[in-house]
C-alpha cells in the first residue's frame, strides 16, 4: 500500500460514491467516468497497460459518452429536483452493511486470506499478443467476425433507413 | 564531422543528461521527465502561436487579402497581441451555467491534447515514454477530447452551445471509427504498438529511398483515410459543423469568453497536431529522412519539416473546400470511409502473405483503387439530384 495506491483508490470511491449521490444526471454519470479512470489508473499502476488502455477507451470513451448522449437526448437541463432518498434508506443500508460483513468475513475467514499470492508476474502487450494469436486465435476470430457483421450491419440498415425517410 | 552531425542529432538528449548530471540520483528522474515535460509544453503551445499567424495569412492569400501585418514585422507578432487581448478580456460565465463543469471543461481539453505527446517520438531517442501499447495509449487519451467537448456544449446551457456539443459528439465518434481501422493495418505490418518500433521499422532503406508505410498500396490508402479521418476529429474544415460560424455561432464554446475561449483554440491546434504527428509516426516514418543521403540532417528536423507540410495542407484544404451538411458528413464515415478501411486491412493481409514483386503491387493496387472508384460510383449513382426541400424552412 503505498502513497499513489492510496490516492487513486480515494478518486475511485469518491468518484462512485459521487455517482450514486448526486442529483443531477449529467453529473452523476461525470462523476462515474472519474471513478472508472481511477480504475484504469489502478490497472496501470499495476503494470497492465493493455487492460488499463482498453478500460480508458471502452468505459471513458464509449460507455460515459453513450450515456451522457442519451441523458442529452431525452433529459431537459432543468435545475436539480429535491432530494431523491427513498423513505426507507435506514433499512437499506442496514441490509447493505450486513450483506457486506458476511461477504468481509467469509473472505477473510476462507482459506484464500491466508494464502501468499505468487509473485507478480511480468505481461507485456506483446505477450497479450502472443496469447491471442496462438492459443486464443479461434475465439478471436469468431469475436472479430461478430463485431464486424455487427459494423457492417449497422451501416446496411442506416443505408436503407436513409431512403425511407426521403 | 561525422561524431559532430551525430551530437548535433542528440544534442537535447546529451543536454539533457548533462543538466541532470548536477543533480542527486534520486530526484533524476522525476526532473528529467518535468524538464521534457516542459520543453513539449513549449515547443507546441509556440508552433500554435506560429500557426495561427500561418493560417490567417495563408487564409488571406487564397481569399485575395492580406491578413494580419500590422503587429511587428509582416504581423508575425499578431499571436502576442491576440494572447495579451486574450488574457485581458473579461471572463464572463453565464448565469445559469454550470460552473464547475464550466471551468473544467477546457482545462481537460487542453490537458488530454497535451497528454497525447508523451508517447509521440520527435527524434532518435527523444520520447517522454516509450510504452509497449503507445497507440492504444495515444486513442484512449484521444477518446477524453469527446469529453472534453459534451462537458462545454451542456455546461453552458445555451441552445447553440447544446446543437454544436452534439454535432461534435456525433462527428467524433463517427470518425474515430475509420481512424482506428486506418491505423490498424500498420499495427497488423509491424507487429507491435510501440512508437518507437514502429518509426524505427520504417527508418531503413532500400537504395536511396525509405521503408515508409505510405509508399505501399495499403499504406498510402490508410494515410489518406488517416487523414480525412483526422481533420474530421479535429473539427477542422471541410467537417468544422461543429462550430460552424455561419450557423451555430462558435458550437460548444459560444458561451466561453477571454483566456478559456483561447484555451479551446490551443486544445483544438494541440490535437490536431497531435493527430498530425501520429499520422507521421505511423506512415511517414516519424523523424526518418526521406533519403538515404540527407540522414545527416538532424531527425527532430525532419519531424517538424514532415509536421508542418501537414499544417500547411490542412490551411490550404480550409481555404479551398466548402462545408459538409450533416448527412453528406454521416454518409462519408458510414458509407465510403468504413468500407474502405475493411477493404484495405484485407488488403494489408494479402501484402504481407504474397512474395514480393510486381505481382503483389498490382493485386494489392487493384484491391484498393478498384472499390474506391466503384464504391464512389455506387454512392453517387443512389443520389438523386433534385430541388432539396427543407422541412422548417418554409
Amino acid at each position: 500500500m503505498n502513497v499513489s495506491f492510496i490516492l487513486l483508490a480515494i478518486i475511485t470511491v469518491v468518484g462512485t460514491a459521487a455517482a450514486m449521490g448526486m442529483r443531477n444526471a449529467v453529473h452523476c454519470v461525470l462523476a462515474l467516468t472519474v471513478g472508472l479512470a481511477g480504475v484504469a489508473a489502478l490497472y496501470l499502476q499495476l503494470g497492465a497497460q493493455f487492460v488499463g488502455f482498453t478500460q480508458i477507451m471502452v468505459y471513458v470513451g464509449a460507455v460515459a459518452i453513450l450515456a451522457v448522449f442519451a441523458i442529452m437526448m431525452t433529459h431537459s437541463p432543468e435545475p436539480a429536483k429535491p432530494p431523491t432518498f427513498s423513505s426507507f434508506w435506514t433499512v437499506g443500508s442496514v441490509v447493505a452493511a450486513s450483506v457486506f460483513a458476511v461477504l468481509a468475513w467469509a473472505i477473510h475467514s476462507s482459506s484464500l486470506a491466508a494464502h501468499t499470492l505468487p509473485p507478480q508476474p511480468e505481461v507485456t502487450v506483446q505477450q497479450i499478443g502472443d496469447a491471442l494469436m496462438h492459443r486464443f486465435v479461434l475465439p478471436l476470430e469468431l469475436m472479430g467476425l461478430l463485431l464486424t457483421a455487427a459494423l457492417i450491419g449497422a451501416v446496411v440498415i442506416a443505408m436503407n433507413h436513409r431512403e425511407e425517410i426521403k | 564531422m561525422n561524431l559532430k552531425l551525430d551530437q548535433l542529432d542528440q544534442i537535447f538528449v546529451i543536454l539533457n543528461n548533462w543538466l541532470l548530471g548536477y543533480l542527486p540520483p534520486v530526484v533524476r528522474p522525476l526532473c528529467s521527465s518535468i524538464l521534457a515535460i516542459a520543453l513539449i509544453l513549449v515547443t507546441f503551445a509556440l508552433l500554435f502561436a506560429i500557426t495561427t499567424v500561418l493560417e490567417r495569412k495563408g487564409l488571406g492569400r487564397i481569399q485575395n487579402r492580406f491578413g494580419p501585418n500590422r503587429v511587428g514585422p509582416c504581423g508575425f507578432l499578431q499571436p502576442i497581441a491576440d494572447g495579451i487581448k486574450s488574457l485581458t478580456k473579461e471572463d464572463i460565465v453565464p448565469n445559469p451555467a454550470d460552473h464547475v463543469v464550466h471551468f473544467l471543461a477546457p482545462v481537460l481539453l487542453v490537458a488530454a491534447a497535451f497528454m497525447a505527446y508523451a508517447v509521440l517520438p520527435i527524434g532518435r531517442n527523444m520520447i517522454l515514454v516509450d510504452m509497449n501499447a503507445g497507440v492504444l495509449y495515444f486513442f484512449a487519451i484521444g477518446s477524453l477530447m469527446e469529453l472534453a467537448v459534451f462537458m462545454a456544449g451542456w455546461s453552458s446551457r445555451s441552445k447553440y452551445s447544446l446543437l454544436g456539443a452534439m454535432r461534435a459528439i456525433a462527428q467524433m465518434i463517427s470518425y474515430e471509427v475509420p481512424l482506428v481501422l486506418a491505423s490498424i493495418v500498420v499495427i497488423m505490418q509491424s507487429g507491435s504498438l510501440s512508437t518507437v518500433s514502429i518509426v524505427n521499422m520504417q527508418a531503413t532503406y532500400t537504395g536511396i529511398w525509405p521503408h515508409w508505410f505510405v509508399f505501399t498500396p495499403w499504406g498510402f490508402a490508410g494515410f489518406a483515410l488517416f487523414m480525412i479521418a483526422a481533420t474530421a476529429e479535429s473539427n477542422r474544415s471541410p467537417f468544422d459543423l461543429p462550430e460552424g460560424e455561419s450557423e451555430i455561432i462558435a458550437g460548444y464554446y459560444t458561451e466561453y469568453s477571454g483566456f478559456k475561449f483561447a484555451l479551446f483554440f490551443l486544445g483544438e491546434y494541440i490535437g490536431m497536431f497531435a493527430t498530425s504527428a501520429m499520422a507521421i509516426t505511423l506512415f511517414l516514418g516519424g523523424w526518418s529522412a526521406p533519403f538515404s543521403f540527407l540522414t545527416w540532417i538532424p531527425s527532430y528536423f525532419w519531424f517538424f519539416a514532415k509536421l508542418l507540410t501537414i499544417i500547411l495542407t490542412f490551411i490550404w484544404v480550409r481555404g479551398t473546400l466548402p462545408r459538409l451538411r450533416m448527412d453528406q458528413l454521416m454518409n462519408l464515415a458510414w458509407e465510403f470511409m468504413l468500407p474502405m478501411t475493411l477493404l484495405n486491412l484485407l488488403t494489408a493481409g494479402v501484402w504481407h502473405f504474397m512474395p514480393a514483386g510486381a505481382l503483389r503491387w498490382l493485386i494489392c493496387g487493384a484491391m484498393v483503387v478498384v472499390p474506391c472508384i466503384l464504391l464512389s460510383r455506387g454512392l453517387k449513382q443512389r443520389k438523386k439530384f433534385q430541388v432539396r426541400k427543407y422541412r422548417f424552412s418554409e
